[in-house]
């Protein structure tokens, strides 16, 4: 009916269908009852019949295809209930399914539709509105309240409420101010703020995850092949069965019934149905699954490695204690003697004194000691900064830092101690920090009975006093990325493993764990593409969310195969016993198919909290 | 060469097969694969024997609208 929707068909023929079944209850077969079954086939089975032929000219027989045999089969022998029946519930199973399916894959669709089509660029002090495509690096945006931010990019003026709900799944809005790097996608939910961008549209953070999810849904589960197999062979079979029964029994309505529970329908569905739902979930919540395999080796891990910094910890040092032993100001002095220094400790001494001191001058001259530290000069004097071996070597009294100095050795914190050429002037220790919930994170896995394992290029000391911290099992230290990759490999013998990790060092780790895990915003491009699941807001925590997904996705997909055979099997039986006929068989067939997707969606709405 | 065709919603799992089928046996494609979650078609094909509007023509006979092709 090329005039008509599908949802109009539908309502037509339903119509139709109930009055025709009234009417063939009360007067049984008529001109009227089979005329109005008739025009119910052809109304119904127009789309069908038309895609039936269009596939036999290419000489495949689809489902479409048998349907189409079962109706002018059953016409043939004067079943013209059977015929209007069968090829309604099949128009309307496949409506409804449609429907279903759609929702199954809303959250994704969702995910698509976040990115704003154009930006408010600043353009000689003007707004132009541009395609957001357009603006590229470098450029100057405006978003104001309500809009979403179009790329990613620094704020360098303005500040705002933002909900960057769409990238992370956290659904709380956050104060973003100068300096603080912004997403595209997030909402601007007050506030206004101008970006300086820093990617371009088809770079954006968002746009990473989009491609992930994208290529993801359609990464076939093991289990899945495995039922694709299976069908390849039982539509065949049921065909066969369906000819030969003909032959032998003469019975055309049994072979007929046959032929439309060829196609096993909810086995095929059964899992792509639960990966796009589950998947769906995942990627609301800040976890990207690379597809249905991973979702079921995740679901198997009982060992799960980590790499150290930037994983279980920040990875950028903090100035954790600073004290002050004389007048002078040692915070400021420290700041200007490490000035001209890039090393990761330096710069947290000076963004330390930042907070006091917005601006801190130079050094006059600096003369550096490897691995020891630097002397520097400034307003006439002369200055150590530096470890304790520094001090030792330049005979400055160490009496007075002595009880700190002990404290923080014990912590494996890095001291940096500032002199003149008399005495201790000040002291700074500096750890790189544990993630806040990274030590839930290891509590949780415990309670799972999985076993945490670290994996690190620092030296024993400084591994061991995270790992006690943490309470993790094991320790391997001062590894290089192939050191990495083979402890993995040794885990493996005994266990399925998944590796958490950042940085390129840990690719090769990522790669050969049964599920590597990547940590999307501190996270390099090569630990992103090595991985299996991606933790967009490099939330550690969310890797317990993840097993659990996981294990409702595999859970969810079982249940619908499980439920799926039974009901081929049973469909198979009722039809050689003679119990089910023709319109039975095809309303059990497309119910099955239904109840399948539906069993689906509830993985949409997963949430661990209330599971843990 | 390769080519990815997106289509309407595909919805029904026999469509899968029926596609697939067809594509396959279209002289010059060398394999082509219907992806049902994102209701994308990929195709490899020789670009001498068999043409991307014809790859089209195809599907569209089949009955499944082609959106966009890259």
């Amino acid at each position: 009916m090329v005039f008509l929707s599908k949802k109009q068909i539908g309502m037509v023929s339903t119509v139709l269908m109930i009055v025709t079944f009234i009417l063939y209850r009360i007067e049984g077969y008529n001109y009227i009852s089979i005329t109005l079954m008739l025009i119910i086939t052809l109304i119904a089975g127009f789309n069908v019949f038309k895609k039936a032929f269009s596939a036999l000219r290419y000489k495949i027989v689809s489902i479409d295809a048998l349907v189409t045999i079962a109706v002018i089969g059953a016409i043939f022998i004067g079943e013209y209930w059977e015929a209007a029946a069968v090829v309604y519930l099949f128009m309307i199973g496949d409506y409804l399914e449609s429907k279903t399916i759609e929702k199954t894959r809303n959250s994704i669709e969702l995910l698509l539709h976040q990115q704003p089509s154009t930006a408010r660029k600043i353009e000689d002090g003007k707004y132009v509105i541009v395609d957001a495509e357009e603006i590229q690096v470098g450029e100057h945006v405006v978003v104001f309240s309500g809009e979403k931010i179009p790329v990613d990019g620094t704020i360098i003026k303005g500040s705002a409420s933002i909900n960057q709900a769409s990238i992370n799944g956290e659904s709380l809005p956050q104060d973003v101010y100068e300096n603080d790097f912004v997403y595209a996608t997030s909402v601007v939910e007050s506030g206004y703020v101008v970006i300086v961008t820093v990617k371009e549209v088809d770079d954006t953070m968002f746009s990473r995850i989009i491609k992930l999810v994208e290529e993801a849904q359609d990464k076939k589960a093991k289990r899945q092949k495995l039922l694709e197999r299976f069908s390849q062979y039982y539509t065949p079979a049921v065909i066969l069965l369906a000819i030969i029964m003909v032959l032998v029994t003469k019975d055309i309505n049994l072979s007929l019934t046959l032929l439309v529970i060829a196609c096993p329908g909810a086995l095929v569905i059964s899992t792509p149905v639960s990966i796009v739902a589950g998947i769906g979930n995942g990627a609301k919540h800040g976890v990207l699954f690379k597809g249905g395999e991973t979702v079921e080796s995740l679901n198997k891990v009982d060992v799960v490695a980590f790499d150290k910094t930037g994983t279980l910890t920040i990875g950028k040092p903090k100035v954790m204690d600073y004290v002050s032993f004389s007048e002078v100001d040692a915070l400021y002095l420290a700041a200007v003697g490490e000035s001209y220094s890039q090393h990761p400790i330096a710069l947290a001494i000076i963004e330390y004194a930042n907070k006091t001191y917005p601006t801190i001058k130079q050094a006059d001259d600096t003369e550096i000691f490897h691995g020891k530290g630097l002397r520097f000069e400034y307003e006439g004097s002369s200055y150590f900064l530096g470890n304790e071996r520094l001090m030792k070597e330049n005979n400055i009294s160490l009496t007075k830092v002595e009880e700190k100095l002990h404290y923080y050795q014990k912590r494996k914190s890095s001291v940096v101690l500032l002199s003149d050429h008399q005495e201790i002037l000040g002291l700074f220790a500096i750890e790189d920090q544990v993630r806040e919930d990274s030590k839930q994170l290891i509590e949780q896995l415990k309670r799972r009975g999985i076993k945490t394992v670290m994996l690190t290029g620092d030296n024993h000391a400084i591994a061991s006093a995270i790992a006690t911290e943490l309470n993790i099992d094991e320790i391997h230290s001062q590894l290089l990325p192939q050191d990495k990759a083979d402890v993995i490999e040794k885990l493996q013998q005994k266990s399925v493993v998944a590796m958490v990790g950042d940085g390129v060092n840990d690719a090769l780790a990522l790669t050969i764990a049964d599920v590597g895990i990547a940590m999307g915003q501190v996270g390099s491009d090569v630990a992103m593409e090595s991985a299996d699941v991606v933790l967009v807001n490099d939330d550690v925590s969310k890797i317990s969310y993840a097993l659990s997904l996981s294990k409702a996705i595999v859970k969810n997909m079982n249940i619908n195969i499980i439920f799926a055979m039974i009901v081929v099997s049973f469909l198979l039986m009722g039809v050689i016993v003679k119990t089910v006929n023709l319109s039975l068989g095809m309303l059990v067939h497309e119910l099955s198919v239904l109840l399948v997707i539906i069993h689906a969606t509830t993985l949409l709405r997963f949430n661990v909290r209330s599971k843990v | 060469m390769k080519k990815v065709y997106q289509l309407e919603t595909v919805s029904c799992p026999s469509c899968i097969a029926k596609i697939e089928g067809v594509l396959n046996k279209l002289s010059g494609v060398e394999s082509a694969e219907v992806l049902f979650n994102s209701s994308r078609v990929n195709v490899y094909f020789d670009e001498e024997k068999t043409s991307s509007n014809k790859i089209v023509e195809t599907i569209t006979k089949l009955g499944y609208v082609v959106l966009s092709e890259k």
